[in-house]
Order: C-alpha cells, then structure tokens, then sequence
C-alpha cells in the first residue's frame, strides 16, 4: 500500500523538481568554464566517431592502402596532417581512430562499472560478512598499480585491442566497488532511508528509489574521469605494441609506429598524440565540471 | 602508534597474499600450453609431456598454487628466454635504475608541484596562476609517451640541451654498482663528473614520468594555501607583524606536507604503471623497459615477476607514506 501511495505523490514533484535543477545545471554549466569546453571538445569527439568516415578525405587510406609516391610528406592543403610512411593521410587515420578509442574506452568503463556498482551496492547496502569479503578483494586489486597488471594481463592473454579492453576493465573495477560503498554505506542510515525501512518498504524497493538515485551523481562523474583515463590506457597499450596492430588506426599503435620516424617526421606522432591529449583531457574537465554542478559540497579549488 | 604499525604491518601481510594469488591466476588464463610455450617450437610430443611432469604442471591447481608459493619464497621466478638468466637475477640488475627514475620524479614533483602551487596562490588570478591552473588540468591528460617524444624533439633535437635515451654515454664507463643507481653510485665513489652526466640523462625521463603528479600536486597545494591564506590565524598572525615571507614559507610547508604526501600515494600507482612507457620512450634500462621487451617476445615469466615486483614496491611505499601521515596527523592512525 505504501509502494502506491508514495509513487503517487512523489510523481509530480519529480517532474517539476527536475525542470528546475535541468535549468539549474544549465546556469551552472554556463558559469564553469571548464565544464563548458570539456563538453564542447566531447561532443566534437562524439561527432567525429559519428561521421568520420563520411567526412575524411581519404576514407580507403584507414586500412592500409598505400600510396608510397607521396610517402612522409609535411602538413599541406592536401594532406592537414601530412602523411605516413604508406602515404597514408593522417589526418584520415586520426579522425577514423576516433571511433576506436571512444568505444574501447566506453567498453572499459561500463564492463567495469557493470562489475563493480553491484558489487559496492551489495557490501555497502548489506554490510557484515559480505561487505568483508568484497572489500578485502578489492583492496588487493586497489594494491597492485592497474597498467602493470593490464600489461601483464595481456601478456598472458596475447596482444589485441579486444584483451587490452579485457585487462584494463579487470583492473579498473574495484575503483567503482570503493566508490558506491562507501556512498550505499552512509545512505544505509539515512532517516529517509531507515523511515521508508520501518513503512515496510523492501530491499529492492531502497535500492531502487533511494540508493541508486543517489548514486547517480558520483557514477556519472567518474565514468567521465575514467572514460578518458582507459583511453589513455588503451593508447598506452597500443604505444607499447600490445594493443592494436597497425595498419588499424588506432592512436597508440599510431604512435607506437610514429615514433622510429622522429624527429625529421615529427608531425606523424603529433597529430595522434593531440588527438588523445584532447579526448582525455575534454573527458577530465566534463568529470569536473560536472563534480561541481551534481555535488556542490565537494568544490575546491 | 605502535598498534597502528602493527595493524599496518598485518594487512601488508595479507595484501602480499593477494597479490601473490592474483599473479597466480593471471599466470594461468594463457590460453597457450604453457608446457609447450616452455619445451619450445620445436619439441616433441613426449618432451611437452616431460616439462609438463618436470614442472608440476600436470598436477591439480591447489598444488600447482602451493609450489608456486615456494618458489616465490625461495626466491625462483623462472627463467628469462631473451637473456638466458634466472627472472630474480634480472629483476636485481634492473630494478635500481626504475627506482632511481622514480624516486628522482617524485623528487620532481614535489619541488615544483609544491612551489608552483604556492606561487600560483599567492599571485592569485594573474598571468602564472592562470597558466598554473591550464597545466594543473591538462597535465594529467597528458600521454606520457607522447609528452616524452616532443620533449625529446625540442630539449634534444632542436635545442641539443639534453640527452634523450640510455643512463650514460656509450663513451663514459659506469660507476662500480653499489646501489645499482648510477647516480647514487657515482656520488658514492667520488666520480662527480660522471654523476653530473647521468644527471643529465635521467632529467627528461624524470621530468615526463613526474608531469601527471607535478599536475596533481600542484593543484592541491595551490588551493590549500589560498584557504590558509584566507584563515583567520593567518590574519592574526600579520596583525602580529609577521612578515609576508615568513607567513608564506612557514604555513606553505607546512600545510604542503599532508596533501603533498597524499597525492603522491594516490599518483604512485601511475607512475609505476607509466615507467613501461617511459622507459621504452627513452630506452632506460629498467624493469619497465624489460617487461616491455619481454612481452613483446611472448616471454612470460618476466612479466610475471615484474608485475611482483612493481605490486610489492607500490605496497611498501604505501605503507610508508601511510605510516608517514599517521605520524603527522594522529587523526587517520584510527582509519
């Protein structure tokens, strides 16, 4: 009875409530600009995965067609980003490697995240024995540097950008199990919490209205955080030649190839490097911008 | 305090533990034989069966696990295929040059992460603040291999100030180890040229692998001293007559220290994660650079035990930096 009565109530409040923080964010994003040029260079990267390979001038030149006559030239009207070694336009490679690294780094973050949100909402929400035995193990995992164990994770596995997704999200999740249990554990004994407890409210019916929603904030930030960190780790991988094979065009391996080609071709390594500079480093002022505008209380500096 | 050791101490034990279990397990998702993988391409059927008997590996995981725990113990990882030698006489040789990487970065870091966080507070809003904060944000979105090879091209290539690969020159003999760190070597047998050199050789390297943590650092610091700058005792204290300076330097030291020493823990894990990349970028001769190596090679016991390693060095400094703190703020001695 009580499920009906709240659902009631609380509907119309919802929506009113939530028209009214949506123009807050709005206000609140326009005053960040921080938060205002990472959601600009994010939405650009998402467009440029969108469309890329209707916009490239030279769509074949992602896999591997060559062209050894105009091979290493410099940036021109032709070629913005000059060419590689293939002839290959780089500017084409770049923008199509977009599209890798945003799905790698979206893959990272939801397996991780999918691992780890049930698992911190379960100890945290639960506490006592369970809470003891998930938290020991992520502690462990929360112990060991995580791009050490990717590494040796895909050393064992084999190179590929598919085991490189594999080992960073084995690694990435306790972060999300630390997150949400420490935030479950402190809504746990919240009145609101405990009162809907004590009007006969189940397990389920709490985590799905109290502690989840309350979750929310802090889920969204992080994923923003982490979605450029794993595509920086990606890279990293692809760099150290366990992660994506050339001709793919992905930035690390890019680079990783780039690299035997400075510094007389320095505009090779550059572009891509740019390219993953801007992604994360747009993810990471959308992460904080967005920290400030879903919870005020942790501001600083 | 002591019971707060203790209790440390403990869980170190059982973190060790762990990890140990998680390398075991990481060690056995190869989807490769590995008693093939060791017998080599061109053995025999009866000869994998051999290794594998040789090796334990026909034995129920539990036992598998269990001698795999001596071995650790006594100190056998395995043997390296690229150099022929046992993993733990590898590890020894190249471990103190990534430590020497790391502790000179770290040393970076805090210099000029603490003094450019407090010079960025205290001239607040102009030009240096401003491109304090843009380094602060950017900095740790900056790929390290990346950072590496355009430093590279402007301080080696185009200015020629530095050198950009290896420890030392090829002209130039080592010091006797001692340490196995050359420019602690170098010190400690008087060879003060020698040691100016890998100075030199280790300050790009250094440099790039502190940057993220240099970033970090410096954020922290600059908004800690903008609140003490503002508190009411700092207030007080120049009603007092205390001079500007002594203001600054004494509450920016000590206010740096605690978020200093808990950025650094928080950083160290990617730094020892991003030694791999740096040591490639710049051929440093450290564990990064061989694990590299030897994965590329599909050489796994030296990943393995680089992975070992890289797990027990990030404990201990854990450990230190948490026993450091618990000694300078008794509060957290109870978390």
């Amino acid at each position: 009875m009580s499920d009906i009565a709240l659902d009631r109530v609380a509907v119309p409040l919802r929506r009113d409530a939530t028209l009214r923080r949506l123009r807050f964010v709005v206000w609140t994003f326009s005053g960040s600009v921080s938060a205002v040029i990472g959601l600009m260079l994010v939405a650009a990267f998402l467009l440029l995965a969108a469309i890329g390979p209707w916009i490239v001038p030279y769509p074949a030149d992602a896999t591997g067609a060559m062209h050894l006559a105009q091979k290493l030239q410099p940036p021109s009207a032709a070629h913005w980003f000059g060419t590689d070694e293939m002839g290959d336009d780089i500017l084409t490679r770049v923008v199509l490697g977009t599209r890798t690294s945003l799905w790698v780094g979206a893959l990272i973050t939801g397996i991780a995240a999918a691992i780890g949100v049930p698992l911190g909402i379960v100890a945290g929400y639960l506490g006592k024995l369970p809470r003891a035995i998930i938290m020991r193990v992520t502690d462990v995992f929360l112990a060991v540097p995580g791009l050490a164990l990717a590494l040796a994770i895909v050393a064992a596995l084999g190179a590929g950008v598919l085991h490189g997704v594999l080992a960073l999200a084995a690694v990435w999740w306790p972060g999300y199990v630390r997150l949400i249990e420490a935030k479950a554990l402190t809504l746990r004994s919240e009145p609101y919490v405990e009162a809907s407890r004590t009007m006969g409210a189940g397990h389920a019916w709490v985590l799905w209205h109290h502690i989840l929603p309350n979750c929310a904030s802090p889920l969204v930030v992080k994923a923003s955080m982490d979605m450029g960190l794993a595509i920086l780790a990606v890279a990293s991988l692809g760099f150290i030649g366990l992660g994506a094979k050339p001709p793919a065009p992905e930035w690390g391996a890019m680079i990783s190839v780039a690299r035997s080609y400075m510094p007389d071709w320095w505009w090779y390594s550059f572009f891509p490097g740019l390219f993953i500079f801007l992604t994360v480093l747009g993810f990471n002022l959308l992460g904080d911008g967005l920290r400030d505008i879903l919870d005020p209380g942790s501001a600083r500096g | 305090m002591l019971r707060f050791v203790a209790r440390r101490l403990a869980l170190l034990v059982l973190m060790l533990g762990g990890l140990i279990v998680i390398t075991f397990v990481v060690s056995n998702i190869a989807p490769a034989d590995p008693a093939a993988l060791a017998a080599g391409p061109d053995a025999t059927r009866d000869m994998i069966e051999t290794v594998r008997h040789e090796y334990g590996l026909d034995q129920p995981l539990p036992m598998q696990f269990l001698r795999y725990v001596s071995d650790l113990l006594h100190g056998n990882l395995g043997r390296a295929i690229q150099t022929g030698d046992s993993v733990s006489d590898d590890l020894a040789r190249y471990f103190p040059a990534t430590l020497e990487l790391v502790l000179l970065s770290t040393a970076f870091a805090v210099i000029v992460g603490v003094g450019f966080g407090i010079l960025a507070a205290v001239r607040r809003n102009r030009l240096f603040d401003h491109a304090a904060r843009i380094f602060a944000v950017s900095g740790v979105a900056l790929p390290a291999f990346w950072a590496a090879l355009l430093l590279q091209l402007v301080f080696g290539v185009y200015l020629g100030w530095l050198p950009t690969s290896g420890q030392l020159s090829v002209a130039t003999a080592p010091p006797d180890p001692i340490t196995g760190m050359v420019i602690v070597d170098a010190l400690l047998r008087g060879q003060l040229g020698v040691a100016g050199e890998a100075f030199r050789y280790a300050i790009l390297p250094a440099f790039v692998l502190a940057l993220p943590s240099i970033a970090a650092i410096l954020r922290v610091n600059r908004a800690e001293m903008i609140e003490v700058l503002n508190a009411d005792y700092v207030t007080a204290a120049r009603a007092h007559g205390v001079g500007t300076r002594r203001v600054i330097g004494w509450l920016a030291l000590k206010n740096a220290m605690l978020p200093t020493l808990a950025m650094i823990g928080l950083r160290l894990g990617w730094t020892l994660g991003s030694t791999f990349l740096v040591e490639t970028v710049f051929d440093w001769p450290g564990i990064g650079l061989y694990a590299v190596s030897s994965a590329l090679a599909s050489d796994f016991k030296p990943v393995m035990g680089v992975t070992l390693i890289i797990g027990i060095t990030f404990m201990l400094s854990n450990l230190l930096i948490d026993l450091a703190y618990g000694w300078l703020d008794p509060r957290t001695r109870t978390a």
